[in-house]
C-alpha cells in the first residue's frame, strides 16, 4: 500500500501561494542534490545555503496555503502527497542540475526574477505574503549576487567555462518566459493588490540579465520561443523522477510521523 | 610527501638546537601553555598534528556523503532542512580544520590530494552505508556522540588553532547529536515498522561506532607521544568506555537493545562490552569496507568535475588583476 494523493481546493489565493511554494521547494531540492559534490568546499556551503533559504520559503508558503485552504493539509502533505500533475512550479526550476554552469545559469535567471518579485510583493495587501516577501527578498538578493558573480567568472574565465556557460544559457532560455505569465485566476488577486503582475518585472529582469551576460562576454539567444505548462501541471519528464525520490518515504510508509 | 618536506625544512641546525629547544617546548606544554603557529615546535609534533587535523578534516568532508545520501529523501520538510543544514555544518568543519592544518605549513590542496590519492586516512565509520532513514538518526546519536567524546578533550589540546577549532566544532556536534537522538525517539515512538528500522540501524552501527575510538590501548601506535604533547588526554579505551557508559541508558530509554548480549554492568557501574572484531576494523582501514571505493570515487568525481570551474575562477581572477594593472598604468 502506498499513500494516496491529497486533493487540493485551489482557490485563487491557495493556487497562487502553492505556485511560489513549489518553485522554492523544487529549486531548493535541486540545489540540495549538489551537497557533497560541488566543485569546491566553499561552493558546497553556498549551494546548501541557497537551498536552505528556498526550503525555508517553501515551508512558510505551504503553511500559509494550508491555513488559507483550511482543509487539514499541511506543508508535508503539499510537498509529499501531490503528484506531478498537481505540482505548479516553473519548468525552469525542475530542469536537472547538469554541470555547474547549468546550475548557476538556472539560479541566476530565477533569482533575478525572484528578487524583483519579492521586492514588489513586500507591498502586498496580504500581510502574510508581504512578510514572507520581506524575508525572501533579502535571501534572493544574495542569490542574485552569488550567481551573477559566477556567470561573469564562467563567461570571462576559460574557453571551456565560456562554452559551458553559453550552452547553459542557450538551453535554459526557453524556460524564462513562463516567469512573466499570468493566468486568469490571478487577475482578481492582482486587482486586489494581493498579487503583482509579473509582466511588469520583465523589463527590469531583462536589463539585469543582459548587463551581467554582457559583462560575462556571453550572449542571450535570439530565439524567443518560450515553453510553458508548469503553472498548470504540464511538466517536463524530469519532475516525476525528482518527486519519486523526494516523496519516497511518506509514500512508502503512509501515515507515519518522522 | 609533506612529511619529508617538513622534516627537511627543519634543516641541519636541528642537531645543535633540538635538545635545548625541545626541552623548552616540553616545559611549555607541561605548563599548559598553548603552542601557536609561529612558535618553534619539534618536526614530529608538526607532523603528528598535520596528520591528525587533516584526517579530521577529511573525515568531515567524506562524512558528508553517507548523510548526504538521504537529503533528497528526508521524510519531512523539517527533517530535510535540518539534514541539509547539518551536512553543511560538516562542510564548514572541514574548511575550518583544513585552515587549522594549513597553519602548520601544508596547503589544503596538498592535503586533499593525499586523501584523493588514498594516501591519507579518514574516519573508518564513513565507509559504512546509510540504508534507511533510521541510519540518519543513528549517525547523529552514535557517530556524532562518539565524535564528541573524542573531541571534547581536544578543546584543551596543546596546539592553539586546533583547540579553538574544536570548541566551535563541539558545540555544533552536540546539537547534531541531540538532533539524531530526537530522530531516534520519534522512530521508537512510531509504528512497529519504524521501531524495527531503528533497531536494525543500531544493530548495524554499534560495533563500527565502537571502532571509531581506534585500536585498543596496547596496540595504539601514536598514543605515548601524543599524550606527552597533550594532544591526546585520554586513551582510546578510556574514551570508548565513557561512550558505552553514556550510551547504554540512552538505548534503554529508547527501548532498543544493544547488539551485544554478553554486555553487563560491573560493580564500578561500567558496562563491560564483548570483544570487538578488530579484523573488520583493519579491513576497513585497508580499503575493504563496504563503501571505501564509493566514497573515494565520489570525492574524486566532485574534484575532477569541478576542475574546470576552479580553473575558470583562477583565470578570471588573473584577467582582473591584469586589467587593474593596465588601468593603473594608463
Amino acid at each position: 500500500m502506498t499513500a494516496a494523493n491529497i486533493t487540493v481546493s485551489e482557490t485563487p489565493l491557495v493556487l497562487y501561494t502553492l505556485r511560489r511554494a513549489d518553485d522554492a521547494l523544487i529549486l531548493g531540492h535541486r540545489l540540495s542534490e549538489w551537497c557533497g559534490h560541488a566543485p569546491m568546499l566553499e561552493e558546497d556551503m553556498a549551494l546548501a545555503n541557497m537551498g536552505l533559504d528556498l526550503l525555508g520559503q517553501a515551508r512558510e508558503l505551504y503553511s500559509y496555503a494550508a491555513r488559507v485552504e483550511g482543509r487539514g493539509n499541511d506543508e508535508d502533505k503539499f510537498a509529499y502527497l501531490r503528484d506531478v500533475r498537481q505540482y505548479r512550479n516553473l519548468l525552469l526550476l525542475e530542469q536537472p542540475n547538469g554541470d555547474f554552469a547549468r546550475t548557476m545559469v538556472r539560479q541566476f535567471f530565477y533569482a533575478t526574477f525572484a528578487d524583483l518579485f519579492w521586492r514588489a510583493m513586500m507591498h502586498s495587501s496580504d500581510p502574510t505574503l508581504a512578510a514572507i516577501a520581506a524575508k525572501s527578498e533579502k535571501e534572493s538578493a544574495y542569490h542574485v549576487r552569488h550567481s551573477s558573480e559566477w556567470i561573469v567568472r564562467l563567461g570571462d574565465g576559460t574557453e571551456e567555462s565560456h562554452r559551458r556557460a553559453q550552452e547553459a544559457i542557450d538551453e535554459l532560455w526557453a524556460f524564462t518566459g513562463e516567469m512573466f505569465e499570468t493566468c486568469d485566476s490571478e487577475r482578481g488577486l492582482i486587482d486586489a493588490g494581493i498579487a503583482i503582475d509579473p509582466a511588469t518585472l520583465r523589463a527590469p529582469w531583462l536589463k539585469t540579465v543582459s548587463d551581467v551576460v554582457r559583462e560575462a562576454t556571453l550572449a542571450l539567444p535570439s530565439n524567443d520561443w518560450m515553453q510553458q505548462g508548469g503553472r498548470s501541471g504540464r511538466h517536463s519528464e524530469h519532475l516525476g523522477h525528482l518527486l519519486s525520490e523526494l516523496q519516497s518515504m511518506p509514500r512508502t510508509f503512509p501515515g507515519a510521523t518522522w | 610527501m609533506y612529511t619529508q618536506a617538513l622534516n627537511s625544512s627543519d634543516g641541519d641546525e636541528r642537531h645543535v638546537e633540538d635538545a635545548e629547544r625541545a626541552a623548552q617546548f616540553q616545559a611549555r606544554i607541561d605548563a599548559d601553555e598553548r603552542i601557536e603557529p609561529n612558535d618553534w615546535m619539534p618536526a614530529a609534533y608538526r607532523k603528528t598534528l598535520t596528520r591528525q587535523i587533516s584526517q579530521h578534516a577529511h573525515s568531515e568532508i567524506v562524512g558528508m556523503l553517507p548523510e548526504g545520501n538521504w537529503i533528497t529523501r528526508a521524510p519531512s520538510l523539517r527533517r530535510k532542512a535540518a539534514l541539509l543544514a547539518k551536512v553543511q555544518d560538516e562542510c564548514g568543519h572541514g574548511l575550518y580544520l583544513y585552515a587549522a592544518a594549513e597553519t602548520l605549513g601544508t596547503s589544503r590542496e596538498e592535503l586533499v590530494d593525499l586523501m584523493l590519492a588514498g594516501k591519507a586516512k579518514y574516519s573508518s565509520i564513513f565507509n559504512y552505508p546509510t540504508l534507511t532513514w533510521a541510519d540518519i538518526g543513528t549517525i547523529g546519536w552514535l557517530v556524532d556522540g562518539a565524535a564528541i567524546m573524542n573531541q571534547i578533550p581536544l578543546c584543551r589540546c596543546s596546539y592553539g588553532p586546533y583547540a579553538r577549532a574544536m570548541i566551535r566544532v563541539c558545540k555544533e556536534e552536540s546539537f547534531h547529536q541531540r538532533q539524531g537522538f530526537e530522530i531516534m525517539v520519534t522512530l521508537c515512538r512510531g509504528t512497529e515498522e519504524q521501531k524495527a528500522m531503528a533497531q536494525d540501524a543500531l544493530n548495524r552501527w554499534w560495533w563500527p561506532v565502537l571502532m571509531m575510538f581506534g585500536p585498543p590501548d596496547q596496540a595504539s601506535q601514536h598514543s605515548d607521544t601524543s599524550t606527552k604533547w597533550k594532544i591526546k588526554r585520554f586513551s582510546n579505551d578510556e574514551l570508548r568506555q565513557k561512550f558505552v557508559d553514556a550510551t547504554v541508558p540512552q538505548a534503554q530509554f529508547l527501548g532498543l537493545s544493544i547488539p551485544d548480549p554478553g554486555m553487563k554492568q560491573n560493580e564500578a557501574g561500567n558496562w563491560e562490552y564483548s570483544a570487538i572484531d578488530w579484523d573488520e576494523f583493519k579491513q576497513v582501514l585497508a580499503g575493504n569496507g563496504p563503501c571505501n571505493r564509493d566514497r573515494l570515487a565520489a570525492r574524486r568525481k566532485a574534484h575532477d568535475d569541478g576542475a574546470w570551474v576552479r580553473d575558470a575562477a583562477l583565470a578570471y581572477a588573473e584577467k582582473r588583476r591584469q586589467r587593474a594593472t593596465l588601468q593603473a598604468a594608463e
